[in-house]
């Protein structure tokens, strides 16, 4: 009634004002509430999803494919030797309480992020800075310990946006940041209202106002997109409900990349997956395309590495793992295995993973490894799995960007320690030349991929359900966000 | 009488302190750090430690049950981890929903339940008991969280009359009630056929006792008799469970706002469990046992102060 | 017999019939997915269809139905040993000290919202049946043992048991010996309304993925998984909702009709 009336007087008006009649308010759906409005101190996703971009802005930031581009630094030196970058600040910023940006708040910003007492989740992004300088108002200069190939990448992040001292205490459930959007309300449990920055410094956002919501039940969400309760849902829970969408002509939906590599993760010293011999079994009785049918209704893309098929770099490997019961069989009898083995799969909450999990289960049945389900939230998960290495197998999506150099550390979760990895890992990081980098990648990619590290799954698609007359939607996720800024109706 | 009240109420007190220490121990076994959950899988051992120390978790546990119970007596219910907001505004806010929620559903429930049960009471054997029994019958059966599912199928996505869910707020009171409409719906079913086979049988109980006879040996039909003298006699039971269901319908919504995502108190449990937000569990379930444990207080002492033999019976 | 109680014991009958089957044999087997085939409508190879993986609904809902009932079976099971002991031990004490403690214990017990109890036993303990069994069973003690009490407290004051005292029976002997064997009647009626509310309890908790994992089928789970396909596949979401409305139905059908049976002043008030 309310949205009715509204819009009612919208049309009005525009027929008045002979003007356009687009609609300028947007409701938006996303799975999770974030709980705190604070993107420097959790690790919530949602936090990110309602405020990157939209309300908080860092030095650089990511665009709608993933690339790098300028935001509160229009531009930056780097030193020869790749240690000092020197960030020429936007002018005329002001953050949404009225006191202005300058190099004093970067300067806060980072300083805040690595200091002792830092709660920020993603510290490690800036590990490397050793000194923050204040040039003058508009300049600010980093100091890194060794040169940083992904630095610029790094302070795209949400964890890295530029929070300023004035407002820094309430920042949990009044986040002050210098982006297009000013945030307004919160009833927690229910909606979050963003409204337009007339004062922002760069182009502004079309929309006047934009209402998040938090609907985690694939039900929920279903019901709540056909009644048309909200305009667009990004993240939409249910792939089985997108081809409805998909022939209602009042909708149009979106499907697109992420950076989830979805894997069966498998505990490398945990016998009998200290074998390479099993893994390799268990990695030929998985068939992928059961799995992206029946537990993504056909979203996803089979990937045989460690690496998101979209990059440039991706070498194709599903040949080393293709569904191939008999030889499973064969590869578990070499182990001495051949009646198989009881072990334990522990899923997260996610669908694609409790579903993916129920079919992994059933296939591995097959070649005679009984994997015994349990279902746990995510602090269990965090705890048992993560923490703990608890586990034979588990299935989660590694949504980081660029991440295969967590293979490179012995002590992750999977327990995967390979010496020859390692080195790769630590002469990419000193390769700056493109083709040299490709080239260390795809060898990196090789290893893990005949080492059988985990089972590699498919590539986590994101769909996103909007009314037809949406316009300026990221297709893709390369990182947890829904920008706005450029979000319009049309006529 | 007042000793039989100060013996209450030193149960009462005894009873508090006991589910305090249970959902307190109960609570804090619970595997999963918090910290570990709020940070996510990059985070490194020091930032973990700094939020540990934030929140709290570096203190013995005895220490931490005492500051609980303590702030809890000075309506202190300590500060929500995740959200990062006092739990009692919280509370507050999740109340706005839960409880209208709740009086919604229990109003609808005894408008269908009474003459429901009235009715089949008084066409006793009759077409319309034997057809209202099997529909409370079927009522009881079904699981209500199907029915809501179903419900929002046909009302909200086919018919489109109401939202699917989710709550507007009370500055417009209509929409406010038209969301809570079909959750009210959901949870008043069961509780409605319940209420009507109770309505039904304490009325019959009522037609047998001597008081009836009499009044009907006085020449009033037996409807007469069912409407002057039964009826009023047989609503004591019938809002003694009334009273019982409405503590159920306040902490038994929790599928319902799951299914209808309305931001009560159900769905803040279930998200703060999830979250190993602790704090906020321990105080909501404790203000939850406390609020029935003062009703049932206050209706032992009605109970008494009506009926002198109880007193003495105990 | 009244027509509720048999059409009761005719629906309770089929499933514990479907369930008995299903340890011997069932028409697929539910642990080898077919996703190929997902989403059939009923048919002559699928009578109730498939659900999203493809595998025979049939098959299913006769595996929730053992699971369904173990589950409430067990619960109620644990309720009755530990309540009517108590509520016998409370009736023959009563006034004393013990008895008051049971008695404000059950009240305790009463107090805690039950949902909420489960969901925090399931993080304790992680979710499987047994959880679910327990979560279930815990708040069916109170029930019995406040039954067991009311109904044996008048028995106290009979004849028959002022005989036995005299006879210096022990009030243990009286309990078990003749106290109990007067309540039985009650106790199955009970049972059996207790036993109509696991079913429900188990398919809520298996709902919102606190009951037993799979592979092992359950209604509740069924309909979880199929909430999302309403739209699609209505068979997937109606057939489990179908058998939990018609199990409960059932039982309660029977606890009326013996209800009815057993008790003598209802029936004289009818003749």
């Amino acid at each position: 009634m309310h949205k009715l009336l509204l819009s009612v007087t919208v049309s009005t008006f525009a027929l008045i004002a002979g003007g356009t009649s687009a609609q300028t308010d947007i409701t938006v759906a996303i799975q999770l509430e974030p709980p705190n409005l604070d993107p420097t101190g959790g690790a919530a996703q949602a936090i990110d999803s309602v405020l990157y971009s939209n309300v908080f802005e860092g030095l650089t930031r990511f665009d709608g494919d993933g690339a790098v581009v300028p935001g509160l630094a229009k531009d930056w030196d780097i030193s020869g030797d790749g240690t000092v970058y020197t960030f020429n600040l936007n002018s005329g910023v002001t953050f949404h309480d009225g006191t202005s940006m300058d190099a004093e708040d970067v300067k806060f910003s980072l300083d805040r992020a690595r200091s002792e007492d830092s709660t920020n989740a993603q510290k490690g992004l800036f590990a490397g800075i050793t000194d923050v300088t204040v040039i003058d108002p508009m300049i600010i200069k980093v100091t890194l310990d060794q040169p940083n190939g992904s630095f610029l990448f790094n302070m795209a992040w949400g964890d890295a946006v530029i929070v300023a001292a004035e407002s820094i205490e309430n920042i949990a459930s009044n986040p002050i940041g210098t982006g297009a959007f000013e945030f307004s309300d919160w009833v927690q449990g229910d909606r979050l209202e963003l409204v337009r920055n007339d004062d922002y410094w760069g182009t502004p956002a079309v929309l006047e106002t934009a209402t998040f919501r938090f609907i985690s039940d694939p039900t929920a969400a279903f019901a709540a997109v056909m009644a048309e309760d909200v305009d667009v849902f990004v993240g939409f829970p249910a792939p089985e409900n997108l081809p409805q969408f998909e022939a209602d002509s009042r909708f149009q939906v979106l499907v697109g990349n992420t950076e989830g590599e979805t894997i069966l993760s498998t505990n490398n010293k945990m016998p009998p997956f200290d074998n390479l011999l099993v893994r390799k079994a268990v990695a030929h009785a998985i068939d992928r395309q059961a799995i992206i049918d029946g537990a993504m209704f056909g979203y996803g893309t089979p990937i045989g590495t460690h690496f998101a098929p979209h990059n440039p770099d991706y070498v194709d490997l599903l040949a080393n793992s293709p569904y191939d019961p008999v030889k499973a069989k064969a590869f578990l009898a070499e182990a001495g295995f051949p009646d198989g083995f009881t072990t334990t799969l522990k899923l997260p909450p996610p669908s694609y993973a409790r579903r993916g999990g129920e079919i992994i289960a059933s296939q591995l049945r097959q070649i005679g490894i009984n994997a015994e389900i349990s279902n746990l939230e995510w602090s269990q998960w965090l705890d048992e799995v993560f923490k703990a290495k608890d586990f034979g197998l588990s299935i989660v999506s590694h949504t980081e960007p660029m991440d295969i150099g967590i293979y490179a550390n012995p002590e992750y979760y999977f327990q995967y320690d390979n010496a020859d990895f390692q080195a790769l890992m630590v002469e990419l990081n000193a390769t700056a030349d493109p083709a040299g980098r490709t080239a260390l990648l795809a060898k990196a990619q090789k290893i893990i991929s005949e080492d059988y590290v985990n089972g590699y799954l498919f590539e986590l698609a994101v769909a996103t359900v909007a009314k037809a007359g949406v316009r300026g939607l990221w297709v893709n996720q390369p990182t947890a966000a829904v920008d706005l800024t450029v979000v319009s109706w049309a006529d | 009488m007042i000793r039989y009240t100060f013996a209450r109420l030193t149960s009462l007190i005894i009873s508090l302190i006991v589910a305090s220490l249970v959902i307190f121990s109960v609570i804090e076994v619970i595997p999963g750090d918090p910290a570990s959950f709020m940070l996510g899988i990059n985070a490194r051992e020091d930032t973990l430690a700094a939020l540990r120390s934030e929140m709290g978790l570096d203190q013995p546990l005895a220490l931490r049950y005492f500051d609980w119970v303590i702030g809890m007596l000075q309506g202190d219910f300590g500060n929500s981890w995740t959200y990062k907001t006092p739990v009692s505004e919280l509370i507050a806010d999740r109340i706005w929903v839960s409880l209208p929620l709740a009086i919604y559903a229990l109003i609808l429930s005894t408008l269908i339940a009474f003459p429901a049960g009235i009715l089949a009471a008084s066409r006793r054997g009759g077409v319309s008991d034997v057809t209202i029994m099997g529909a409370t019958q079927m009522g009881v059966a079904i699981p209500n969280f199907w029915f809501a599912m179903i419900m929002v199928l046909i009302f909200a996505i086919n018919l489109r009359w109401f939202s699917a869910g989710g709550f507007p707020g009370w500055s417009d009171p209509i929409q406010g009630l038209k969301s809570l409409t079909l959750p009210a719906i959901s949870l008043a079913l069961p509780q409605a056929a319940i209420l009507a086979r109770i309505m039904r049988s304490s009325l019959l109980d009522m037609l047998s006792e001597d008081f009836i006879r009499t009044a009907r040996a006085k020449g009033l039909t037996r409807r007469q008799a069912l409407w002057r003298h039964a009826v009023r006699n047989a609503l004591i039971p019938v809002i003694t469970i009334i009273g019982l269901q409405f503590s159920f319908l306040l902490a038994g919504g929790i599928i319902i706002e799951q299914i209808f995502f309305l931001p009560g108190l159900g769905r803040l449990i279930f998200q703060a469990i999830s979250a190993r937000d602790l704090i906020v569990v321990e105080s909501v379930v404790m203000l939850l046992v406390f609020t029935v444990i003062i009703v049932n207080f206050a209706v032992d002492i009605t109970y008494a102060i009506v009926d002198p033999r109880l007193r003495r019976k105990s | 017999m009244s027509r509720g109680l048999i059409i009761g014991a005719f629906l309770t009958l089929i499933f514990a019939l479907l369930a008995c089957v299903s340890l011997l044999w069932i028409p697929y087997d539910i642990e080898t997915f077919q996703i190929p085939n997902k989403l059939k409508t009923p048919n002559w190879d699928n009578w109730l269809g498939t659900d999203h993986f493809g595998r025979d609904i049939l098959s299913m809902v006769m595996m929730g139905a053992r699971t369904s009932i173990a589950v409430a079976l067990l619960a109620v099971g644990i309720g009755m040993v530990i309540g009517v002991p108590l509520g016998l031990f409370s009736a023959a004490r009563r006034g004393s000290f013990l008895d008051e403690f049971i008695m404000r214990g059950n009240d305790l017990i009463f107090a805690f919202p039950s949902l909420v109890i489960a969901i925090l036993i399931t993080a304790v303990f992680g979710p499987s049946a047994v959880n679910a069994i327990v979560a279930i069973g815990i708040f069916n003690i109170p029930v019995f043992a406040r039954l067991t009490r009311a109904a044996a407290l008048p028995l106290w004051e009979r004849d028959f048991v002022l005989s036995a005292r005299v006879c210096g029976k022990s009030e243990t002997r009286i309990s078990v010996e003749h106290i109990f064997p007067n309540i039985m009647n009650l106790m199955i009626v009970q049972g059996t309304i207790q036993f109509s509310l696991g079913i429900l309890a188990e398919a809520s908790l298996s709902y919102i993925g606190l009951g037993a994992q799979p592979p092992t089928a359950s209604w509740g789970r069924m309909l979880a998984d199929a909430q999302t396909l309403v739209s699609i596949a209505p068979h997937v979401a109606l057939v489990p909702g179908f058998a939990i409305l018609l199990m409960v139905l059932g039982l309660n059908l029977m606890g009326d009709g013996l209800r009815d049976l057993f008790d003598p002043r209802i029936k004289n008030d009818r003749t």
